[in-house]
């Protein structure tokens, strides 16, 4: 596909729609990596499965280490590669575009950073729980999102810590918590002070083994594979040496995961979009009806067009939102418009190419309608479109629209 | 699952839905001894794959099944129910690596 060799670096103030030679070169080492490593491998997995058999997970991680990219959100002081964010993007592209490539990118062999708020934790807790995680010892989660709300989480924290002497004691509940009944430990956010409002949360690390943390229930949803979970916390004992960051500091901490998150997150988006665009495009030049191929007919040439059209956009904004963090200048509102436009675009990609591909679009016999159950998610997961509308026009307007 | 069991007879299956889903066998006390699902890759849904768990079932007695379409997610969570509850995974199941806890109090 055309679209395919377009991708974007910055060269001093510009940005530049060509590809540096490393980036080309990385790219096309991750592309080749997931057509002829993680496709095939595919075809002999359920196909809602997120997980691979542990043998070709070590056997595709070992690889990935060779290749000198295993640990991609690892900043090169803990030992990950030194690639910039714009670079991170362009892969993330790449990475997603196989069936389960939107909730886990190459099943997870590329590695990650665990939970990056880590980085910015205490001596002490790097070496009881970042070290750990990032030697694959220790898994962790991020408790945030509570049945009162996620959307408003500085309003939303219902959870309540009392400090008692040297322990604080935390009560309540979360909901939509990814991976907490394989974790061990959790980032659990919660209320300090009752009169601060977002200035009022703090974040605990919180052992999952403690009595009072419980996984109550799985969530299910639209997602067959991977699922979320509701936890309930009763009484639970947690040191003040677990506090992460400053007491009533904590929102701070949820928010910055929240902006950098949304880059790879509208990557992802985008990648699948790309993929589905691309079978599409094959599949209409020899699927014939009424004795011509499907792309001779205009209704599908246009459906076509559309997905080239809300594919390059989607990817520019994205890649200026790489390219303005990599800057270090403000990224909030390209981070938003990124992720608002890439998961729409994404959604309706996917959408059209179901279409075009008529019935079988909707079997399982194809990508398409995994792709179309996760995409949906993606309007809503890291903020919904609406919150995104909400950060861009408080932006545009200079004011706070609270 | 709190659906009634069912008996297990030489054609039990034969009429049971090609959808996708998760069941359980249990033996002649009504105690689950295998927790499965019928996945995408099944050929009948329900019906092939509960006849070829059937084989390494020796035990089983009676069945019931759930049709869903998030059967990975409700096959992991039958089984960390399970589990939250006796102990261990049921007696035909093999270990699942990975399988997560739930503690639902």
């Amino acid at each position: 596909m055309p679209s395919r060799g377009w991708g974007g670096c910055h060269r001093g103030n510009q940005m530049d729609l060509s590809l540096s030679e490393e980036q080309s070169l990385v790219v096309a080492m991750v592309r080749r990596f997931v057509a002829q490593e993680i496709v095939p491998l595919e075809l002999s997995l359920d196909t809602d499965a997120d997980e691979l058999p542990r043998e070709d997970y070590a056997r595709l991680r070992a690889k990935t280490e060779a290749m000198g990219l295993y640990g991609l959100d690892i900043p090169p002081e803990y030992g990950g590669p030194d690639i910039d964010l714009m670079t991170r993007t362009l892969l993330a592209i790449e990475m997603s575009q196989h069936r389960a490539g939107l909730y886990a990118p190459c099943y997870g062999v590329f590695g990650g950073a665990g939970l990056a708020q880590l980085f910015e934790a205490s001596e002490d807790q790097k070496a009881r729980y970042l070290f750990p995680t990032l030697r694959g010892e220790k898994k962790g989660c991020f408790a945030l999102t509570e049945p009162s709300g996620g959307s408003d989480p500085a309003r939303a924290i219902l959870t309540k810590a009392v400090r008692e002497g040297d322990t604080w004691v935390i009560n309540g509940a979360k909901i939509f918590i990814s991976g907490a009944d394989k974790a061990d430990y959790a980032l659990v956010f919660a209320r300090t002070d009752t009169d601060r409002g977002r200035g009022g949360v703090t974040c605990f690390i919180v052992d999952t083994d403690t009595p009072g943390f419980h996984v109550r229930r799985v969530v299910h949803t639209l997602r067959a594979a991977r699922y979320a979970t509701e936890l309930g916390f009763e009484d639970l004992h947690v040191p003040h040496a677990n506090v992460l960051g400053e007491v009533n500091k904590g929102f701070a901490i949820a928010n910055d995961r929240l902006s950098r998150q949304r880059i790879p997150y509208a990557a992802g988006c985008i990648g699948v979009a790309i993929k589905a665009h691309e079978m599409a495009v094959e599949y209409s030049k020899t699927r014939e009806t009424f004795g011509a191929p499907l792309s001779s007919r205009q209704a599908i040439q246009w459906m076509l067009v559309d997905n080239e059209l809300d594919i390059r956009n989607a990817r520019w904004l994205t890649l200026e939102a790489a390219h303005r963090a990599d800057r270090g200048e403000d990224f909030r509102k390209d981070a938003a418009m990124a992720k608002l436009v890439a998961s729409e675009a994404g959604g309706r990609v996917v959408d059209r190419c179901m279409q075009i591909f008529g019935g079988y679009g909707v079997t399982k016999d194809f990508p398409f309608e995994r792709w179309y159950r996760e995409m949906r998610i993606r309007r809503i997961g890291e903020g919904p479109s609406e919150v995104q509308r909400h950060i861009i026009a408080r932006d545009i307007l200079g004011a706070s629209l609270r | 699952m709190t659906k009634p069991w069912r008996k297990i007879a030489p054609d039990a299956f034969d009429a049971l839905p090609g959808q996708l889903g998760v069941f359980e066998f249990a033996d002649d006390g009504e105690q689950v001894v295998y927790i499965g699902c019928a996945d995408a890759r099944s050929r009948f849904g329900l019906r092939s794959a509960m006849a070829d768990a059937l084989i390494r079932c020796p035990a089983a007695r009676g069945f019931r099944i759930e049709v869903t379409t998030a059967y990975r997610s409700r096959f992991l969570e039958l089984l960390m129910a399970y589990r939250a509850e006796r102990g261990a995974i049921p007696i035909y199941n093999d270990a699942v690596p990975g399988l997560g806890r739930l503690s639902p109090g």
